[in-house]
């Protein structure tokens, strides 16, 4: 338990030695580039996918009991409001903690294993300003796009199987669901949403990656940890986080 | 990885995500739909609002003509004071009627204004005088209820009458 | 302005109450190629740490050209840092960059040097080490001899006076550690630095050190030139230098007796 605790203050310590050192990461904005690159393009393809069948299962699914209650036209809303407030950042969250979020441990597990951030420190580099802080803010950058495009995706996809495959009418879909969906109440804190937990998966998977042993199976532990901590994390800020917004 | 090429794909990655954030604001929210231009503000009592929400249409004719601005609650008359915002293009005489409808069976409630015959109109501060508030279900199934027990009774009353004839 | 330019004075060093160095003296004079040697798990490649200023000791001082290396601040070590060059047990080359930038790292990094100079710096100090042609391979493609003069071209790099080497004759072909032999001592004179040598390795390791320390329960077990040391009395230093069986350090660990332990049922 106490080991828990020390490890929460090690993890909170990095946290502020990276953002102290970030200098770096936007004077030599190409480190950063490179680390979006790796982290939020090459994440596309399977939230892309991803989005496309959540949507169409969204609509699928709601619409089976929305026309028992003859409200089947409510199903643009359903399925925007789902993704839009909590979908997309979620399950983005969980998709990235487990693609890029792996990724970025094992990267920087691995480097610490064959010394390569050693080699960096008597270099007189920094190894936090030079590998961990570009990748902090590369996913705190990528994550709410990723998360953007998953819900317009979804959306996206919702429409497909609702208007073409179901019958719904195509311009009460969209009528009803912007006369639903808030810009400021909805969208806007989906995005809130999407960077709170863009800092919280992407610092988890720095930290572990960081502080594992230096042996393989020691960075293969702390892959799965970074998994199985940033789900939870991600789930119960979002809870946190939707109660909150559900007041202000 | 040469530099081009990573530049090329994130710049095409961020404005994928730009995109994608206005495409949100514009189709699926209510970005677009909200603006109405100048509009002048007028106020309703009703003695049930029901769930009537703020930001709720205010229709005519069934066309968007305004927005409900806030609902709020009189304690001296006990009622509630909506003060609505109708585009600046429409005038509405001043025995213009106002009731809260439901749209569709068990949709979202919104105020509709039927106009009435006076040469006058609205303007910006006016009270709307007409008013008849949203229906409560629970109301309206006491009084089929009521209606139907008094049916009833006078049906027997009749049928006891024949007899004695 | 000392002769040495690495001082190692009375050090103690230690993690969880287990003292793993117990007063520790050591002198690096400058221009020499200098060995620290003894068993594994001796604590030879913290000695480096503590110099390079990775790790603070317990008690007593490591002076750098002076300087007290762990009460610099993170400028100070830097600046020291900026004067070593490390040579990695199995070279900690960048796998994500090619030959040609990990040896360009170091000046990239610490240097406004234009591209230009980098490059031809770079392709001076590949061709020191033979490997000019192998620039733009990555560290993957490279063998553990080639991976590892790759890493030695990218600890001179910035011409350091002080060049440290951790096992670098470890896991290598016979070839390989000649050439690895080889390049030490002539970069060592080339380059008019000091080299610390940490090793298990004697036959190399005596070709071409000039002074050796031997660290054995943490403390300076014995010292003197390879040649004294070939010859030494001590019954430690003459087990490690002739690679006997047994000795001070046991064949066998500690163990019950042999005889009931057979005897016994189970365990």
């Amino acid at each position: 338990m106490i080991a828990r605790v020390w490890r929460l203050g090690a993890g909170a310590r990095l946290f502020f030695l990276t953002i102290i050192y970030s200098g770096e990461s936007f004077r030599r904005f190409h480190l950063t580039l490179r680390e979006i690159y790796f982290t939020g393009v090459m994440s596309l393809l399977i939230i892309i996918v991803s989005a496309f069948f959540v949507g169409m299962v969204l609509a699928l699914q709601g619409y089976n009991t929305l026309q028992k209650y003859g409200s089947s036209e409510a199903i643009g809303v359903l399925v925007a409001l789902s993704l839009v407030r909590e979908l997309g950042p979620v399950v983005t969250a969980l998709l990235f903690a487990g693609r890029a979020g792996t990724a970025i441990t094992a990267e920087i597990g691995l480097m610490k294993t064959t010394e390569q951030l050693s080699a960096m420190e008597m270099m007189a580099v920094n190894p936090i300003a030079r590998v961990v802080a570009p990748r902090f803010w590369a996913g705190v950058i990528s994550m709410p796009i990723l998360a953007a495009l998953f819900s317009m995706v979804g959306v996206l996809g919702g429409y497909l199987v609702a208007v073409p495959l179901i019958g719904v009418d195509s311009g009460a879909f969209w009528s009803q669901m912007q006369a639903n969906v808030d810009v400021r109440a909805d969208i806007i804190n989906g995005v809130i949403k999407s960077v709170v937990f863009a800092v919280a998966c992407t610092m988890i998977a720095l930290f572990e990656g960081f502080d594992a042993p230096p042996t393989a199976e020691g960075v293969s532990h702390a892959t799965t940890r970074t998994v199985v901590i940033s789900s939870l994390t991600v789930l119960g800020l979002d809870f946190v986080l939707t109660s909150f917004m559900m007041v202000v | 990885m040469e530099r081009t090429k990573i530049d090329l794909w994130v710049g095409i990655f961020v404005a994928l995500g730009v995109a994608a954030l206005l495409g949100l604001a514009m189709k699926v929210g209510n970005l677009t739909s909200n603006n109405l231009g100048k509009t002048y503000s007028v106020s309703a009592a009703f003695e049930n609002v029901g769930g009537l929400k703020p930001n709720a249409p205010v229709k005519s004719a069934g066309v968007v003509v305004g927005r409900v601005a806030d609902i709020k609650f009189d304690s001296k008359t006990y009622e509630a004071i909506v003060n609505i915002n109708i585009d600046q293009r429409y005038a509405f005489p001043t025995d213009t009627f106002a009731n809260i409808y439901t749209a569709g069976l068990l949709g979202e409630q919104y105020v509709g204004l039927e106009a009435g015959g006076e040469d006058d109109s609205l303007k910006n501060g006016d009270k709307i005088t007409q008013t008849q508030g949203a229906v409560v279900l629970e109301k309206m199934i006491s009084k089929f209820l009521f209606n139907k027990a008094s049916e009833s009774e006078s049906k027997s009353e009749t049928v006891d009458a024949a007899p004695e004839n | 302005m000392t002769d040495n330019i690495v001082e190692i004075d009375n050090l103690s060093f230690g993690y969880k109450g287990r003292l793993l160095h117990k007063g520790i003296n050591m002198a690096f004079p400058r221009g020499k190629v200098v060995a620290i040697m003894g068993g594994s798990g001796s604590g030879k490649t913290t000695l480096l740490r503590l110099i390079g200023g990775q790790i603070k000791p317990t008690q007593g001082e490591v002076r750098v050209d002076g300087m007290v290396v762990h009460e610099q601040d993170r400028d100070g070590i830097y600046q020291l840092r900026r004067k070593m060059g490390m040579l990695f047990q199995h070279g900690a080359l960048f796998t994500d960059l090619s030959t040609f930038d990990n040896v360009a790292f170091p000046m990239r990094e610490l240097t406004d040097l234009p591209e230009s100079m980098i490059k031809d710096l770079v392709l001076m100090k590949l061709n020191a080490v033979g490997l000019r042609g192998a620039h733009a391979l990555m560290p993957t493609e490279l063998s553990g001899g080639m991976a590892r003069r790759v890493a030695l071209a990218r600890a001179i790099a910035l011409d350091p006076c002080i060049i440290m080497y951790d096992e670098p004759f470890a896991g290598l072909d016979p070839i390989s550690m000649g050439v690895i032999c080889d390049l030490i001592r002539s970069l060592n004179d080339a380059l008019g630095a000091t080299s610390i040598i940490v090793s298990h390795d004697v036959k190399e390791t005596f070709l071409i050190a000039d002074y050796v320390y031997f660290v054995a329960d943490g403390v300076v077990a014995a010292e003197g030139t390879p040649h004294d040391l070939m010859q030494s009395p001590l019954p430690f230093v003459h087990q490690f230098v002739h690679g006997e069986k047994d000795g001070p350090v046991p064949f066998h660990y500690p163990a019950g007796n042999y005889q009931s332990e057979l005897l016994k049922q189970r365990l």
